[in-house]
């Protein structure tokens, strides 16, 4: 079956599902006073990690399954293939529909309401990389689908998104770097009803924070490794069953899965500027023991193009919100009137509205180009680079223009724009997360 | 299928381009800043080499390569205008001034090619030409144009001052904007090919410029100046409907390349500027956060994103050309986008490199006055805003002013 077909046919399922749901279940907005009762409660604890299932090998590999690298006729290309502009199509319906209704509840309430992520993981956002070897639906390595995805996802709401594909950057890096022992172990439970809850844990709380210089450590022991440091901005990390952390080991750093019921896991919420739907939190490691089967990806190149691949999805998820900036602002300034004529016929409105779709298309054709050369098999760090570079300074500007150009109507929570801004500011900063 | 590099069939296009960039155009490039007006004659023998490449079917570098193509079946195309806007960047990063007096290869030329019929592309086959549109009291309001053609027998009589014709003295044929009729307005305009020698078409004066010295920035004067009828580009009867549209279209066209010209200038900027700090120790590290590297390092990498949108906004640009998809708004994006990211990194790169970058000793301090140009002909960058904004914004001229 076609990643297309399987992924029609369970995004219709979801669809149904979640519209067949109550109008109150969909947007649940809990009172106010409950609200910050629950916050305070919340911030400064620390919980346990969720129980884990036990993940077990349900199918025995030979050798890890790979998706193939990305063909093509060498020609340049801007058109999706049918098959993305069909995903893309989905994620733009799933997007519009279901995560810019939820969107500002979801930003209060610091959490992604259940039904909606279900219906994000019947999309099948989950089965899209995992090649048909291992049950999934991805036999060719499409970093630029990916990329699409995002896209279309943060043009409904970035912190939505952000829980959306969160435990897919786990799988996505199994897929990657995973040898089959691990591939065999964890897999199976992403293709699965229920799939876990998952999350790729590279940043830390620190001022110029590096990920090539990490201060969470991993020790090698006997039979083992040792970890220790803490984690931040982690999504949904109070639900999450699966980490891959990122630790420092003898100098170098390095990915390791940890499950939540290892002992030794403190979970912290940190609820930041923005990103609140993805429920961010702190990942505390202390003297976490995992065996030596733990390490992913040994080889040289896993960890720095993770951490590429994941600028490659955070300027993904900015291209998005940008757009929807954008789009919002355009008949904004059109209808807005003053001094008897829409905003829209100044040039110090109209040029900002130029500007702002310049900047955006630069940095969307720069991602894009990251990722192609990505799932090409070619040198991506540099490019991805860049687009991380583009996302921070026009992402940011761009949503500071998008409050801007609303005026005072852009700072209060009537209107989207000031979630964007929050949101934007991320998107240029934070490593791991999301992968493409 | 998304896939935004070079393509393979070019790269040996792009290749001698950069090898003619390096070898005669960078060699030259100070010589001919200083001879301000000296003919670079080490050009007539590329002209040939680039009439070759052209005949070649490949296209490359050449102003002929905007045409668009009305035979073409649905599938993804590379094509001429692809090719030429990446050939101009190789030879822009050589030299812009170079690329500006290539022979045959003028704004002219581009905009034969563009709005020509087949027999008048025959006609002005293999003849070099300029275009004249700036007038001495308008420049981007080019509705407001002043010089006339009125039909007597079977020629136009042409009335007027024209100045900022790049390559006016050395083309053989200039490409003129009048009107018909200065009551109508827009769509009065009109393009006329004049011969140079016409009588009553003289040339007034040469320009002393900031920058791209090596290329001649002429002011003519038309008095009675009779052009044969058949010299009208595209249609010769007043249609208010579509207005502008004949004259603009070659814009469409010739802005993308003015885009490529402004990327391959940044190219080389940052390409000099990555050899003499690196030189000093200092390279970008693509891996790490900018925050953790030196200051240096950290404004190369921004530099080097702007370049990279600007790169990736032109051949969009040229690329919709080719697949005959409207292309005014990345037209005009590229266009903005490279002429204003082109500026910026030729001066921060002058600052980054201290005096090494400011003296004459290098090319940097050239770079950085002949990319000042690139954001102004072909359309202002205000200019490009106010396309943008009006498309984007559903707005008239007249409403967004």
């Amino acid at each position: 079956m076609s990643v297309v077909d399987r992924v029609m046919g369970l995004g219709l399922r979801a669809i149904n599902r979640v519209a067949g749901a109550p109008l109150l279940d969909r947007l649940h907005l809990r009172r106010p006073a409950e609200q910050a009762l629950y916050h305070g409660a919340r911030i400064g604890f620390r919980s346990a990690a969720a129980a884990a299932r036990g993940f077990k090998a349900t199918q025995k590999l030979v050798q890890p399954a790979r998706p193939a690298r990305a063909g093509g006729d060498g020609l340049f290309d801007l058109t999706p293939s049918d098959e993305q502009q069909m995903l893309q199509d989905a994620a733009r319906r799933f997007a519009a529909d279901e995560l810019r209704p939820a969107a500002a509840a979801a930003d209060t309430a610091c959490a992604a309401e259940a039904a909606l992520l279900a219906g994000a993981a019947e999309l099948g956002l989950g089965v899209m990389n995992i090649p048909e070897a291992l049950g999934g639906a991805g036999n060719e390595r499409s970093a630029v689908t990916n990329v699409l995805v995002a896209e279309a996802l943060a043009h409904g709401d970035m912190g939505l998104a952000l829980a959306c594909l969160a435990p897919s950057a786990v799988s996505n890096a199994l897929v990657l770097w995973g040898d089959e022992s691990q591939q065999a172990q964890y897999l199976p439970a992403f293709v699965a009803e229920h799939a876990p809850v998952a999350a790729l844990a590279i940043h830390e709380p620190q001022v110029l924070f590096d990920p090539f210089a990490l201060r969470t450590t991993a020790t090698r022991v006997d039979g083992g490794y040792v970890l220790s440091g803490v984690k931040s901005l982690v999504p949904r990390a109070r639900a999450a069953e699966l980490f891959v952390v990122a630790a420092q080991l003898e100098g170098q750093p390095a990915l390791f899965i940890v499950e939540s019921s290892n002992a030794g896991l403190g979970i912290e919420a940190e609820p930041a500027m923005g990103l609140r739907a993805a429920e961010t939190a702190r990942l505390h490691l202390t003297n976490v023991k995992l065996p030596a089967s733990a390490r992913l990806g040994a080889d040289d190149t896993a960890y720095r193009d993770c951490i590429a691949l994941s600028r490659i999805a955070w300027s993904a998820l900015a291209v998005g919100t940008a757009q929807a900036a954008l789009d919002y602002l355009i008949p904004y300034v059109n209808e807005r009137i003053a001094f008897g004529e829409p905003i829209s016929h100044r040039q110090a409105v109209a040029f900002a509205i130029a500007d702002i779709s310049i900047e955006l298309e630069g940095l969307r054709l720069t991602t894009w180009r990251a990722a192609s050369r990505a799932e090409r098999g070619a040198t991506f760090v540099r490019e991805a680079a860049l687009a991380r570079r583009l996302a921070a300074d026009k992402g940011a500007r761009i949503g500071s223009e998008a409050v801007q150009l609303l005026g005072g109507h852009g700072f209060v929570k009537e209107h989207p724009v000031e979630r964007w801004y929050r949101d934007l500011r991320a998107a240029g900063f934070v490593e791991g997360v999301v992968l493409v | 299928m998304i896939h935004l590099e070079t393509p393979k069939k070019f790269r040996g296009l792009v290749d001698q381009a950069q090898q003619v960039a390096r070898e005669i155009f960078r060699p030259n490039s100070r010589r001919y800043d200083r001879a301000e007006h000296e003919y670079p004659k080490e050009l007539d023998m590329l002209g040939a080499l680039l009439d070759g490449m052209n005949a070649s079917g490949v296209g490359g570098a050449g102003a002929a390569g905007v045409r668009r193509d009305s035979t073409q079946d649905d599938g993804n195309r590379n094509g001429t205008n692809l090719s030429t806007a990446l050939g101009t960047m190789e030879l822009c990063w050589g030299d812009v001034g170079f690329l500006l007096s290539m022979p045959r290869q003028g704004l002219g030329n581009a905009a034969i090619a563009s709005v020509a019929s087949e027999e008048q592309l025959a006609r002005f086959a293999g003849r070099w030409a300029a275009m004249a549109i700036t007038e001495p009291h308008c420049g981007s309001d080019s509705a407001a144009i002043r010089t006339t053609a009125k039909l007597d027998g079977d020629h136009y009589v042409l009335n007027g001052d024209k100045i900022f014709v790049t390559a006016g003295d050395r083309a053989e044929l200039v490409v003129v904007w009048a009107t018909l009729d200065r009551n109508v307005g827009r769509a009065a305009i009109k393009s006329f090919v004049v011969e140079k020698g016409t009588p009553g078409f003289d040339l007034v004066r040469l320009e002393h410029k900031l920058g791209i010295r090596a290329s001649d920035t002429a002011q003519f004067a038309l008095r009675d100046c009779r052009v044969p009828k058949e010299n009208l580009l595209g249609e010769p009867t007043i249609n208010v409907e579509k207005g502008f549209a004949g004259v603009m279209q070659t814009f469409d066209n010739t802005r993308p390349l003015v885009a490529a010209m402004a990327v391959g200038l940044a190219r080389a900027c940052i390409e000099e500027t990555q050899r003499l700090l690196g030189a000093a120790g200092i390279a970008v590290d693509y891996d790490r956060p900018a925050a953790v590297q030196p200051a240096a390092a950290a404004e190369l990498l921004k530099l080097e994103a702007d370049y990279e949108a600007a790169w990736l906004l032109t051949l969009q640009a040229a690329w919709m050309a080719d697949n005959r998809k409207p292309n005014s708004l990345q037209a005009s994006q590229a266009k903005a986008k490279a002429g204003r990211a082109c500026v910026d990194i030729a001066l921060k790169c002058v600052e980054l490199c201290g005096s090494l970058g400011y003296g004459e000793s290098e090319l940097l301090e050239k770079w950085a006055r002949d990319a000042k140009i690139l954001d102004i002909f072909e359309g202002t960058q205000q200019i490009q805003l106010l396309i943008i904004a009006r498309r984007l914004l559903g707005k008239t001229s007249a409403e967004l002013k």
